[in-house]
């Protein structure tokens, strides 16, 4: 009995210390962050001495328009990036990939701005954008045209952009690895069979590459949603609150407002998003199975 | 309907030339098989005619219509691929209308084209399943469906069998043949299988290197091979090879090798007194030898027999004669014991002479 119970624990033996660290590491601070969230907090006391306030912070952020505003401006922010990177992320690897000389120079070039530092591209953004110093007025002015008001009243369009710039290249590389993976005999019967590119693109293509672009597209909308560094560097969230996207106004609830429990309770908002975001995406796709699967069913019952 | 003929066809792959200029022709609704060992350029050319790799010289004419320059969409053909090539996200019903539906035919007209071609493939309880839910012989099924469905003029397959298991290749194989009957196409059939060839086609191809070895029925090949390459490839078990020199003594013309000595009828020995070959290569099929203890010393040989191979009806001997194997075929019921030394008589009929520097048949 003892031997086969031994083997029975093997497993979970072995999985112990990742348990553990997961536990420590990613359990701990968000039961922390949950528990916190219920209390009026100030970072000047141990987490003991607060009060218990229950859903209070959850109630006043819900009315705070300085919140929702915040929260409007990340759910833009998430979305228009997102999509423009898409679109043009899964249209530049289908104009790439092919075997033309350079094209693996050309490839490495396309995902430089992956790689330099957030507060880097931040940093170099804020002052092409500067507006008389910087490259995009003085190019603007030297065809004879007005500068544009970068960083103030487009300031929201300013940071889509740099973002645009930095992220379309991690859906490009995926795009890209997508479609060499894809069985090159379909996309050759379907030439025989008379799809002409475009229609290769939609009818063959862009289908099976479907499951890798939606974890991609998940991947990227978790990510734009917990943008901090660039737009710190770049506005700190203004002018006034038009860039002030949920990170940003959550760091500076917990530093600059001193209300570490309201702070909490905006992450938890943020969380339950991203989270209801996930969920759908795979509602999404267990759905479109279903579906298939009961026409399917449906089809074969009539026989 | 339109004939195919490739005229000096020539590709290459930067410097390295792997067809050497295919000549070739092809009557209205003829099944050519082009058939070869692995890298002949078989499948090189069947892609080059659906217009999936391009033409580096010479030139395809289709109703003599030059084509090499246009889309395989242009072509009018349709092809089933080794690996079936279906679309994995659309079901049985869409990979087969998948043409039609591109062409904006009416939607009645492909559901009967689908329902027709599913009929007769047995593949209609199959129309809303995923190419993944299917087996490879249903898969397969689907990719010659996908095909029919088009009513091209001509019809393409490269090596469209040899993925499946040895029994449901032999079961497919009879239904190409039915098929056949039933669908006068033009077909280009790609396979390094000999007896697929042997059994389907009417015209063989047989290519190595680059070249085309010899072309012709089935028949003619199996029985006049131009060259070793054909006459060994063709046929299983392989055709024996010997070595041997030409002798001739008291007006008969001899071939002697090693164990061996075996004299010519009157049509061998006139063409190799033609040739003046001195040393040549003799083969003779397995299935030309046979056991016979009463033979006469000139049209027989004597063979130790090694392995007897079992398998049914017929039995295989491999034998030593002189150091060289040949192999024998022969029906099961004969008795033979191994490791004793037994005289086999040749068909004479059976005999192929070689030169034996450039291989080409005497």
């Amino acid at each position: 009995m003892q031997r086969a119970t031994l083997n029975r624990m093997t497993p979970y033996a072995f999985m112990a210390p990742a348990a553990i660290v997961m536990v420590i590491a990613l359990l701990y601070p968000l039961l922390y962050m949950v528990w916190g969230s219920f209390r009026d907090w100030n970072p000047a006391q141990t987490i003991g001495e607060t009060e218990f306030v229950g859903f209070k912070n959850y109630i006043t952020l819900f009315y705070d328009p300085a919140f929702r505003e915040s929260l409007s401006v990340t759910l833009r922010f998430a979305v228009i990036v997102v999509s423009v990177e898409m679109v043009i992320g899964v249209g530049l690897a289908l104009l790439l990939d092919r075997n033309i000389r350079g094209m693996s120079v050309l490839r490495t070039l396309f995902i430089l701005p992956m790689m330099i530092a957030p507060v880097v591209v931040g940093l170099m953004w804020r002052y092409m954008y500067h507006p008389t110093v910087g490259t995009f007025n003085r190019w603007l002015k030297s065809i004879g045209l007005e500068g544009v008001d970068w960083l103030g009243q487009n300031a929201l369009m300013s940071v889509i952009i740099a973002d645009i710039w930095q992220w379309t290249p991690f859906i490009f590389i995926l795009a890209l690895a997508a479609l060499q993976s894809l069985p090159r005999s379909a996309l050759e019967a379907a030439r025989i069979d008379g799809a002409t590119p475009w229609q290769q693109i939609w009818h063959i293509k862009i289908p099976l590459m479907m499951p890798v672009l939606i974890v991609t597209c998940l991947l990227r909308l978790i990510d734009a949603f917990k943008v901090l560094e660039v737009i710190l560097v770049m506005t700190e969230g203004g002018p006034g609150l038009s860039t002030e996207i949920l990170a940003l106004r959550i760091s500076r609830t917990a530093t600059e407002f001193r209300e570490l429990g309201v702070a909490a309770a905006m992450s938890n908002y943020l969380l339950i998003l991203l989270l209801i975001l996930t969920a759908a995406m795979f509602a999404y796709t267990k759905i479109q199975e279903a579906r298939e699967a009961r026409i399917r069913a449906a089809a074969e019952e009539d026989m | 309907m339109p004939t195919i003929r490739l005229d000096n066809l020539v590709k290459r792959y930067g410097a390295v030339e792997v067809l050497h200029g295919i000549d070739l022709s092809m009557e209205e609704n003829e099944f050519t098989v082009l058939v070869g060992p692995s890298g002949c350029g078989k499948s090189t050319t069947l892609r080059m005619i659906a217009g999936l790799e391009t033409v580096s010289d010479g030139e395809i004419y289709i109703n003599d219509k030059p084509v090499s320059h246009l889309e395989p969409k242009e072509r009018d053909l349709a092809m089933v691929f080794q690996d079936y090539a279906l679309y994995p996200h659309m079901n049985v019903a869409k990979n087969m209308s998948f043409a039609l539906r591109l062409e904006r035919r009416p939607k009645a007209e492909i559901d009967q084209k689908v329902r027709e071609v599913a009929e007769v493939l047995g593949l209609t309880p199959y129309l809303h399943r995923k190419p993944g839910e299917l087996s490879g012989g249903q898969r397969q099924r689907v990719a010659m469906g996908r095909a029919l469905t088009r009513d091209s003029a001509t019809f393409l397959f490269d090596e469209p069998l040899s993925n499946l298991d040895a029994k449901l290749r032999g079961q497919m194989r009879a239904e190409l043949a039915l098929m056949r009957q039933r669908v006068h196409k033009n077909m280009i059939y790609v396979t390094h299988d000999q007896i697929e060839a042997m059994t389907l086609a009417d015209r063989i191809v047989v290519m190595h290197g680059g070249y085309i070895q010899q072309q012709g029925t089935p028949e003619e090949l199996f029985k006049r091979p131009v060259n070793k390459f054909v006459a060994g490839f063709l046929g299983t078990p392989p055709m024996n090879f010997l070595d041997a020199d030409i002798v001739e003594r008291d007006g008969t013309v001899w071939v002697t090798g090693k164990g061996f000595e075996l004299a010519l009828d009157g049509e061998h020995a006139d063409a190799v007194r033609a040739h003046r070959a001195k040393q040549i290569t003799v083969g003779i099929r397995p299935s030309d030898l046979s056991f016979d203890p009463d033979a006469a010393n000139e049209n027989s040989f004597e063979l130790r027999v090694i392995v007897s191979e079992y398998i049914g009806a017929q039995s295989v001997l491999m034998c030593d004669c002189g150091g060289q194997q040949v192999v024998v075929e022969l029906k099961s019921e004969t008795p033979i014991p191994l490791g004793e030394t037994l005289r086999f008589s040749v068909n004479p009929a059976g005999v192929h002479l070689f030169d034996k520097e450039s291989e080409n048949a005497i």
